[in-house]
């Protein structure tokens, strides 16, 4: 009978990862044949296979519609594994690196930066980008420790962040207001969240940095599972729980950071994917969950990044739009689920 | 200084005059202890006291502020995490919340030092675990999700835990609390047991004064920022000791039936009550709560109404045990039992030990 559970799991696992990628390849070739300039999907296959090369139809694939997908597809991997970290860090299951005001804190600095840049004439690169949504999301993520180490509720540290994230939000605006006509429409777009507008350098910074966050992520899974249980057990277990601590600030800043820079504050993704794959795989180990969560972040993006751009085309919605009316569903299904199980108990 | 080397080699865990608390702040000073595979000593002492601070210092999980620990002859702080791990296990107080972990789940992460980079699990590993939850009568909850279990179900499954861990030293803080009587003597029965049958040194904190003076090879008194006393149960719980640890005040605590009393209603008795047997305690108790004075007679120092009569009568007279009673005894009862309104006789036996209360119910009714 045991053998039969240990079976059961490993068999949800695969067919888990094997829906997400087949999901994940279905919607990746959705996105390059959907848009203003109608492209048959049959052209889509000349243009990857390199058989259509000259057509605008492989530049507006190659230059347009596959870097957005692929931003859509790294950066909710990336914000729906800060979510995991951000939820296992803190033990609470609603937190995330929006409603923390970790995603708001990001988007200040790189506002202040770009406001900057473009009053003093520098020119602005992806790096530069991100280590100003890295150092704003560090000094939030700061903020909300602070407040953690004081208030032992999870209701309480939540309404702490969500208010930080408020503060930041209006300080944005403040400097938008303040910042040349030309700017503003520019940085408007992209302070709701938007996958578009990435070009192929910015998809390699923004692999290098996912994919090594990641990589480092998956590498403390064991860690991040006994964490699971408590502080002190953890310790117990033999974990180092001041450098582990430090770490899992570091990856899950970096990670949120870095979508930030290049997609502005999206919202939900790193809340609402950690608890779907949860629910899908039907565990919340490290080992399984981060890279689920990876592969659903993506696959969720660019479903709602789909949906953004085509449900009112050729008018877009922006982003966060559809990932709240996807996302907030789910907590408060979390919210639900949880009542009812502290009643059963 | 080599005898003391040896007893350390002897000992699974020994304390050198170790210093608890946090930070600057010392809790407790000068625990200096040693355990021997295979028992069990009992941290007791009032709340607040610090027997989670020095549990937690013993743990390695808050730095020592004086003094040192030993694991199985090493000092703590010169091992490993991952050794240390090895060798001692935790099983903390207050409840944990879990996220989608089954009991096998959650039982599992015992074997953490002992897995790969990834912590997957190997063969040997889950027989550990089935095993141990086995041992701990919690096998049958193995795919049960541990949000959805008991209390006692939860200490079982965290105590197949701490086994799974394969440890030498095992420390509980508060094991029992949560627990109805039934689980509590569960738990410490089997831990008895798990000590002796696995040759674990066991160091655990607890409330109730009855069940640490039964399961405890050694018992520490964490009182006024020291361990106070350390000893048997047999010295721990002698004399008036108990009283003087928890500071009580409104009542005794009875060493011999692990059970405290409040203090009796003070004045002059208004009934006397014949007892002898435990047929009187009942008597004793419903006049204690509606409060009104009573004295007791006449009671063998042996007899098992005498702690309580003492406790809660204004007067109770007593005769030596094994000795039939006296006249002097029955006439100091008659004494008092003259100034009484009541009398109330609760025994129908007389014999040649208690013909005494024969001549007192005939004068009393």
């Amino acid at each position: 009978m045991k053998k039969d559970m240990d079976k059961q799991r490993k068999i949800r696992a695969v067919t888990g990862f094997a829906l997400l990628v087949i999901a994940a390849v279905i919607l990746f070739i959705l996105s390059l044949a959907s848009g203003s300039s109608r492209i048959t999907a049959d052209t889509v296959f000349g243009v990857l296979t390199g058989r259509i090369t000259d057509q605008s139809a492989h530049r507006i694939i190659m230059d347009i519609r596959m870097p957005r997908a692929l931003s859509a597809l790294i950066l909710g991997g990336g914000l729906s594994v800060s979510g995991f970290l951000l939820q296992s860090f803190f033990r609470n299951p609603i937190a995330g690196p929006f409603v923390l005001g970790i995603s708001s804190g990001a988007k200040l600095t790189v506002a202040l930066i770009m406001i900057t840049s473009l009053r003093y004439g520098f020119a602005m690169n992806s790096w530069m980008m991100i280590g100003a949504a890295f150092a704003g999301a560090l000094l939030c993520m700061m903020t909300v420790l602070l407040f953690s180490g004081k208030v032992r509720n999870m209701a309480q540290l939540v309404i702490s962040g969500v208010m930080i994230g408020y503060i930041c939000s209006a300080l944005t605006d403040l400097a938008v207001t303040f910042a040349d006509d030309a700017n503003i429409v520019n940085l408007h777009n992209w302070s709701k969240g938007s996958f578009s507008g990435a070009d192929w350098q910015d998809i390699r910074v923004m692999s290098v940095m996912i994919f090594a966050a990641f990589i480092l992520t998956f590498l403390l899974s064991k860690p991040i599972g006994a964490y699971q249980l408590g502080e002190a057990y953890a310790e117990n277990m033999g974990v180092n729980i001041r450098s582990f601590r430090v770490f899992l600030i570091l990856l899950s800043s970096i990670l949120s950071a870095t979508v930030t820079a290049f997609a502005g504050p999206v919202s939900f993704v790193g809340i609402a994917v950690p608890h779907l794959m949860k629910g899908m795989f039907g565990t919340s180990k490290p080992v399984i969950l981060i890279p689920a969560a990876f592969l659903g972040g993506g696959v969720f993006c660019m479903g709602c990044d789909l949906i953004a751009r085509m449900l009112f085309a050729p008018q877009e919605l922006s982003v966060s739009t559809v990932t709240a009316v996807f996302g907030a569903p789910v907590v408060i299904w979390i919210m639900l689920h949880r009542a009812k199980e502290r009643s059963m108990s | 200084m080599i005898n003391k080397d040896q007893k350390n080699k002897a000992s699974s865990l020994h304390t050198d005059s170790l210093g608890a608390g946090y930070g600057k702040k010392v809790i407790v000073d000068g625990i200096t202890i040693s355990i021997s595979a295979g028992e069990i000593c009992t941290l007791i002492g009032p709340n607040g006291a610090g027997k989670s601070t020095v549990l937690k210092t013993i743990a390695g999980q808050l730095p020592a502020a004086s003094g040192k620990v030993f694991l199985c002859g090493d000092e703590l702080a010169g091992l490993k995490e991952k050794d240390v791990a090895r060798r001692l296990s935790v099983m903390l107080t207050g409840r944990l919340t879990t996220d989608r972990m089954t009991c096998f789940d959650v039982a599992a992460t015992g074997r953490y030092p002992y897995t790969g980079t990834f912590g997957i699990l190997g063969d040997h590993d889950r027989e550990v675990v089935h095993e141990a939850l086995k041992l701990t009568g919690a096998d049958h909850l193995c795919d049960t999700d541990f949000n959805r279990i008991s209390d006692g179900q939860r200490q079982s499954v965290m105590l197949a835990r701490a086994i799974a861990q394969e440890p030498e030293i095992m420390l509980l803080d508060e094991p029992t609390s949560f627990l109805d009587t039934g689980h509590k003597l569960h738990l410490l029965t089997l831990l008895r047991r798990l000590a002796k049958e696995r040759n674990i040194a066991v160091v655990q904190s607890l409330h109730e004064l009855d069940l640490a003076q039964k399961f405890s090879d050694s018992v520490v008194c964490i009182h006024n920022g020291k361990a106070e006393r350390y000893g048997t149960p047999e010295e721990i719980f002698s004399g008036d000791y108990i009283n003087t640890l928890y500071e009580i005040k409104d009542g005794r605590y009875n060493t011999y039936y692990g059970a405290a009393e409040p203090d009796g209603i003070k004045g002059e008795p208004e009934v006397f009550v014949i007892g002898g047997g435990g047929a009187g305690i009942p008597v004793y108790r419903r006049l204690y709560r509606e409060g009104i004075p009573f004295a007791a007679g006449v009671l063998h120092e042996n007899d098992v109404e005498y702690p309580v009569a003492s406790a809660l009568a204004s007067v109770v007279i007593s005769e030596k045990a094994f000795e039939p009673i006296s006249d002097e005894a029955v006439n100091r009862a008659l004494a008092i039992m003259e100034k009484c309104k009541d009398v109330i006789c609760t025994t129908e036996n007389f014999g040649t030990m208690n013909a005494g209360n024969l001549k007192l119910r005939d004068k009393g009714l």
